[in-house]
């Protein structure tokens, strides 16, 4: 069953369009993440299901009911925004038990401990209960920040980039545990992101998102593998797909329609010159440890690929290049074979 | 171009020791990144380089002069900060010939000097425009460029792109080095991204609570750690380390893991029964089901090439990198094959490397 849906929904803010003709429904116990750059309208499609905004058209149900009209507090969801906002004053304990304790509530002083403990050593912060709240370092704070929502037990979780204010190391381990979290417990989520690693790495369908358009959704490997658009392309995988124009493949399997070719660096072999293929010039070899990036020439056209750090490739080298599973793009930037279910442009 | 040398210099801030015993040297026209985490030392040892603090002990040379006790102001060079201020009333052209003109440069000096760094940064279509309507990236191509106009002796960024989003951070990197390489420059960048560092850098500097961890270029630290934190700290994700009790006699080239026998880079020293740490990149583990060496697996993380699984065994957490095509299923238990002459080890108490095969000394900080 669908825990949320938009239904068509619209919302602009004087001259821009925000969110155009949305709709997206989220099963119960779904981690559902939108992906898009900055102004893609993703936060204003998190506060429209949570009664922040109201929407210009269209419809939002939260279990079946429809609350389109329905103030925050009447609506059953729970917030996690981008800074941790939590009472300096008031112990882990307190601030982990103050949603419970809000009047509407009346939750039993023992409920809210059995709820608060078992919150607590799920985000393993079970030995900070007693500290004060400013006493915690960054991830401790995000981690009670999110465990506030935790506590209650709403139809779903709306959640802003809430790892992006953590440094890179702190935030690859919160990715594990939130998405351990919301398996053990089977909740709903959605999340927004412009990070393409928390998109993939938690998400079990991403919604890319661009100029208040849902573009694509789908699985992290459906959007990976088979993206309907160059767009949706060059947003995931790192280092990003090559896009360059088809005929540099000079190629006669390249489809007529096709202008552009997306090769994931994957799907590019090097190999010594003297091989068939086209031939690129290695202008940078980029050591990352586990994995070096060769930067290639083709033409006037940079190209990006992996390479083996044992493999011998130094700048000015030339080699033969092979590519499998090219994806062909047309004009409009559409995929040729892609089924279309874009939104409205 | 310039050498930059910091001796053994010191920092204190009342009865906290910000650095302690800095010692490196930046050569002619390279990259050095001092990458660690925050409350590192790391900027404090920059602004002393800028000459915007004053060291408590030590000296620093700018090309063979002492200039420890001279101001910002006479040392040439250029400091980039994370946080780039333009000047919003003025356009691009007067933005970057700012400092040219407090210097009273003559105007035709002014005018080459900054077409010329625009084209460098590939600017030079926006000279006339104002600074508010650019965007990140080109802003931030504004302020170095600001940076650059005088031709310094040297720069000194701190995190200049700590802003940005990610996707784009890796973008200017690879532009930042191409400028570096282009202009022949010698440069001290600070960061606390790992990959910025591995990235950009010709020699790593890795600091932690004010004392160097380790010196080196990319790979090697990476590929050689001197200690946990090193092997903790580059990486992503991280080495993973199984916990081993044991004692080691010189020429082992085989550890025991609670019974189970692991093949590793031949050891150096003998050590008496302790607390070891095998250390292992994601990379070189990888699955076998014959393996005795079992564990769980606890998640995948899809990644489009490659995914990250991490399984749990009984002497602690395993990270793999496999193609992603291999299926994986949360719950399931694997057997663990690592690659033997990939393998450091750790003396789990002090978290030094221990001579071996693959660790063969290196620089001690």
């Amino acid at each position: 069953m669908a825990e949320v849906s938009l239904v068509d929904v619209s919302k602009s803010f004087g001259a821009v369009d925000a969110v155009r003709g949305l709709s997206l429904s989220i099963a119960d116990g779904e981690f559902v993440v939108l992906l898009g750059p900055t102004g893609a309208g993703k936060t204003t499609t998190l506060r429209l299901i949570a009664g922040l905004e109201r929407p210009d058209r269209g419809n939002v149900i939260i279990q079946g009911r429809v609350v389109t009209d329905e103030v925050p507090a009447q609506r059953d969801v729970a917030f996690v925004f981008q800074q941790y906002s939590l009472y300096p004053h008031l112990t882990v304990y307190d601030n982990l038990a103050f949603p419970l304790r809000s009047p509407a509530r009346r939750v039993g002083e023992d409920a809210v401990r059995r709820k608060v403990q078992q919150v607590a050593e799920l985000l393993h912060i079970e030995h900070k209960l007693d500290n004060r709240a400013t006493a915690l370092s960054g991830g401790e704070m995000q981690r009670v920040a999110i465990g506030r929502a935790l506590v209650r037990d709403p139809a779903v979780y709306l959640m802003d980039e809430p790892l992006s204010s953590l440094d890179a190391k702190l935030r690859a381990e919160l990715r594990l545990e939130l998405k351990r979290i919301q398996r053990e417990l089977g909740t709903t989520i959605l999340y927004v992101t412009h990070d393409q690693i928390e998109a993939m790495t938690m998400a079990d369908r991403i919604g890319v998102m661009n100029e208040g358009v849902l573009i694509q959704l789908g699985t992290p490997r459906e959007i990976y593998e088979r993206p309907n658009s160059a767009y949706v392309a060059s947003r995931l995988g790192t280092p990003a797909i090559n896009l360059i124009p088809s005929e540099l493949l000079g190629n006669e399997r390249v489809p007529p329609q096709a202008r552009t070719v997306g090769l994931r660096t994957e799907h590019i072999r090097i190999s010594s010159l003297g091989r068939s293929g086209p031939v690129a010039r290695v202008h940078w070899v980029e050591h990352l440890g586990d994995q070096n990036h060769v930067h290639l020439r083709l033409a006037e056209h940079s190209l990006v690929t992996l390479a083996d750090p044992a493999q011998p490739l130094k700048a000015g080298d030339e080699v033969s290049l092979e590519f499998t599973e090219p994806l062909y793009f047309d004009q409009a930037g559409n995929r040729l074979g892609a089924e279309q279910s874009r939104g409205h442009a | 171009m310039a050498e930059i040398k910091v001796e053994t210099v010191a920092k204190t801030f009342g009865t906290f020791a910000a650095v302690e015993g800095v010692d490196f040297t930046v050569e002619h026209g390279s990259f050095l990144v001092i990458l660690g985490p925050s409350g590192c030392g790391k900027t404090t040892t920059l602004r002393m380089i800028a000459g915007l603090e004053l060291p408590s002990a030590g000296r620093i040379l700018l090309d063979g002069e002492d200039v420890t006790a001279l101001p910002a102001s006479a040392r040439d060079i250029a400091f980039v900060f994370q946080l780039f201020a333009l000047y919003p009333h003025m356009n691009v052209r007067q933005n970057i010939g700012f400092p040219l003109r407090c210097q009273n440069y003559p105007r035709a000096e002014i005018r080459r000097s900054v077409e010329e760094t625009a084209r460098l940064l590939r600017i030079d279509h926006l000279l006339e425009r104002r600074v508010g309507g650019l965007s990140g990236g080109d802003r931030q191509r504004v302020a170095l460029g600001r940076a650059i106009v005088r031709r310094p002796k040297a720069f000194l960024m701190d995190e200049p792109l700590g802003a940005l989003d990610s996707e784009f951070r890796r973008l200017m990197c690879a532009e930042l080095r191409e400028l570096h390489d282009r202009i022949d420059a010698t440069t001290v960048y600070i960061t606390h991204d790992q990959l910025e560092a591995m990235a950009m850098a010709d020699r790593i500097v890795i600091m932690n609570q004010g004392r160097v961890e380790q010196i080196g270029a990319p790979q090697e630290i990476y590929d050689r750690p001197n200690s946990m934190f090193v092997a903790d700290f580059i990486g992503a994700p991280p080495m993973s380390f199984l916990d081993v009790q044991t004692s080691l006699r010189r020429g082992d080239r085989r550890i025991r893991i609670d019974g189970v026998v692991v093949e590793m880079p031949e050891v150096f020293e003998d050590r008496a029964e302790g607390q070891f740490a095998l250390g292992v990149r994601p990379e070189n583990v990888s699955f076998a089901d014959a393996s005795p060496l079992r564990g769980r697996v606890i998640g995948a993380e899809y990644l489009g090439t490659t995914q990250i699984v991490t399984v749990t065994t009984a002497n602690g957490q395993i990270k793999a990198r496999l193609p992603s095509a291999k299926p994986v299923q949360v719950g399931e238990t694997v057997g663990l094959e690592l690659r033997p002459d990939r393998l450091s080890l750790f003396d789990a108490v002090n978290g030094q490397a221990l001579p071996s095969a693959l660790h063969t000394g290196g620089y001690r900080g």
